[in-house]
């Protein structure tokens, strides 16, 4: 089968007759940092939730190492495992603590013991700087933290894909720097990341490939440094041209 | 008029005293009981109302769904649509006619009664409190790879019956004080002592004054207990920092040298990551 651990193929997605998304395809092989651009409404968002099956999708494939994950044969919630997913709004448990947020998944989904789900928690709580936090609750600590605890979390699953959903949109500017750092950490680990954003520095000095959307289709797409020097598509100029000016 | 009231309960008391006390310990029971009942049946009924169901799930789960939503919605109806005085009766004397036997046990009856009732309130204050969480919760929960029912059991219910914990005091209070209706059907809760003694002596009033002063204590005492079991669920409302813990890294630093991998590997060599 094929190597690519993410295969869409013919992904439409339509909320009633509105179509979010239009035939669809890409891949995501291993180590790559897979940044999507576009404008808001472009359907960035929507092709990331369909991805962690959030969104059931109208038509198409999603395959992760070549098995379609949207047939049922496999069991969404052991796919969702392997691949974490990173919230604009970070959706920590806010019934617990930073610790168990990143403990709570392991324990119950992949059955890890109580003392290793500990240690492994503790592990990317430290490589996120949120260690000393572990006894907070997620209303208690900033906006930039709960996003680096969600990642934390995420990573404590032991993901083969991370998907990130703008996650630097919903923080006070000052804040979005310490999440990025973290996220640049992860690219450096050659995690596999497939990341949406409008945060046009990430996507041309970290990722490895960048995909530009517009109005639920891609336009273009390729390494970071072609799209944003030398573009083929028109759109995609014009719309570089208006973020990257402001 | 007062050395007068405090001598006829005085009387009332030193003959009926333990009378009284009786009827108080069988409404607490009562009421305890059937509150903690209810709120099982009212979980139970709330979470049978959301499962979520698409419209790509199989025909035999949406039609389930469907006809157990139908029970559902019409034990709710009958049973917050009428007095529970004439439930009690209904159920007390009706058993008979539909399955040949009899509760002759009163607690049994009550309990049941009082129980169901509460449940029917509880299956909509727990529904509201299911459907008041953010769903983000629910989609991080299942981000992480846990199913519906793991999602419901450890991050929607807990964080449910902290929101409803209000109206879970509510339904207990209210309790306390209906289930004084029992005596149509023979128990003997604390009201019913006081229809019995005053009866029997004729001294309504002061009967009436220690009912009043009962029923309060035992309410006050209630919404007390609640509002500290309320705290105790908000959880602490302040934390520490961790630095004591040889995993932990000292506090405060977040930002990663450009060039370090991670700072954790040179703490300790005890968990390497899965990946990198």
């Amino acid at each position: 089968m094929s190597g690519h651990i993410l295969e869409i193929r013919h992904l439409s997605k339509a909320f009633g007759s509105h179509a979010v998304l239009k035939d669809i395809d890409f891949t995501v092989d291993k180590g790559d940092v897979t940044t999507i651009i576009g404008a808001s409404g472009s359907g960035k968002s929507t092709l990331l939730r369909c991805i962690n099956l959030l969104e059931t999708l109208t038509t198409g494939e999603i395959l992760f190492h070549g098995q379609d994950v949207t047939k049922g044969k496999i069991n969404p919630s052991a796919y969702r495992a392997k691949v974490g997913m990173v919230f604009q709004s970070f959706n920590l448990f806010s019934n617990m603590t930073v610790l168990a947020n990143c403990m709570i998944g392991q324990q119950k989904v992949s059955h890890v013991k109580k003392e290793e789900a500990r240690q492994r928690a503790l592990y990317y709580l430290n490589k996120v700087g949120m260690a000393p936090y572990i006894n907070a609750r997620p209303d208690q600590i900033s906006g930039g933290q709960k996003q680096r605890v969600a990642i934390a979390r995420a990573l404590a699953m032991e993901p083969e894909v991370l998907l990130f959903d703008e996650p630097t949109s919903a923080l006070d500017p000052e804040m979005v720097g310490e999440v990025l750092d973290v996220m640049k950490s992860l690219a450096k680990d050659n995690m596999t990341m497939l990341v949406v954003t409008h945060e046009m520095a990430f996507a041309r000095d970290v990722s490895t490939h960048v995909v530009y959307m517009a109005d639920g289709v891609i336009e273009e797409e390729g390494p970071p440094a072609k799209i944003f020097t030398n573009p083929d598509n028109q759109r995609t100029r014009e719309f570089l041209k208006r973020v990257l000016n402001s | 008029m007062f050395a007068q009231l405090i001598s006829d309960i005085g009387s009332l008391w030193a003959k009926y005293g333990t009378v009284y006390l009786t009827g108080i310990s069988n409404t607490l029971i009562l009421s305890v009981v059937a509150t903690l009942i209810g709120c099982v049946i009212g979980f139970f009924c709330g979470i049978l109302q959301t499962i979520p169901c698409g419209p790509a799930d199989p025909f035999l789960k949406k039609a389930l769904l469907k006809f157990i939503r139908i029970i559902l919605r019409a034990y709710v109806e009958v049973f917050r649509g009428t007095p529970m005085i004439l439930q009690a009766v209904f159920i007390y004397y009706g058993m008979p006619y539909f399955f040949g036997v009899s509760f002759r046990d009163i607690w049994t009856v009550s309990i049941i009664v009082v129980s169901v009732n509460t449940g029917a309130y509880m299956a909509e204050s727990v529904r509201g409190g299911i459907m008041s969480i953010d769903p983000g919760q629910s989609e991080g929960a299942k981000a992480v790879g846990m199913n519906h029912w793991q999602t419901m059991l450890y991050v929607i219910l807990p964080q449910t019956l902290r929101n409803i914990m209000p109206q879970i005091g509510n339904n207990y209070i209210i309790n306390v004080k209906d289930t004084s209706v029992m005596f149509i059907i023979g128990f003997s809760d604390f009201f019913a002592v006081h229809k019995m003694v005053s009866g029997a002596v004729f001294k309504y009033f002061p009967s009436a004054f220690m009912e009043m002063v009962g029923y309060l204590c035992l309410t006050l005492f209630a919404s007390f207990l609640l509002r500290k079991l309320e705290k105790k669920l908000a959880g602490k409302s302040d934390y520490e920092l961790v630095s004591t813990d040889s995993l932990v890294m000292s506090a405060g630093t977040y930002s990663l040298p450009e060039d370090a991998v991670s700072p954790f590997d040179e703490i300790s060599k005890d968990y390497k990551g899965g990946k990198s």
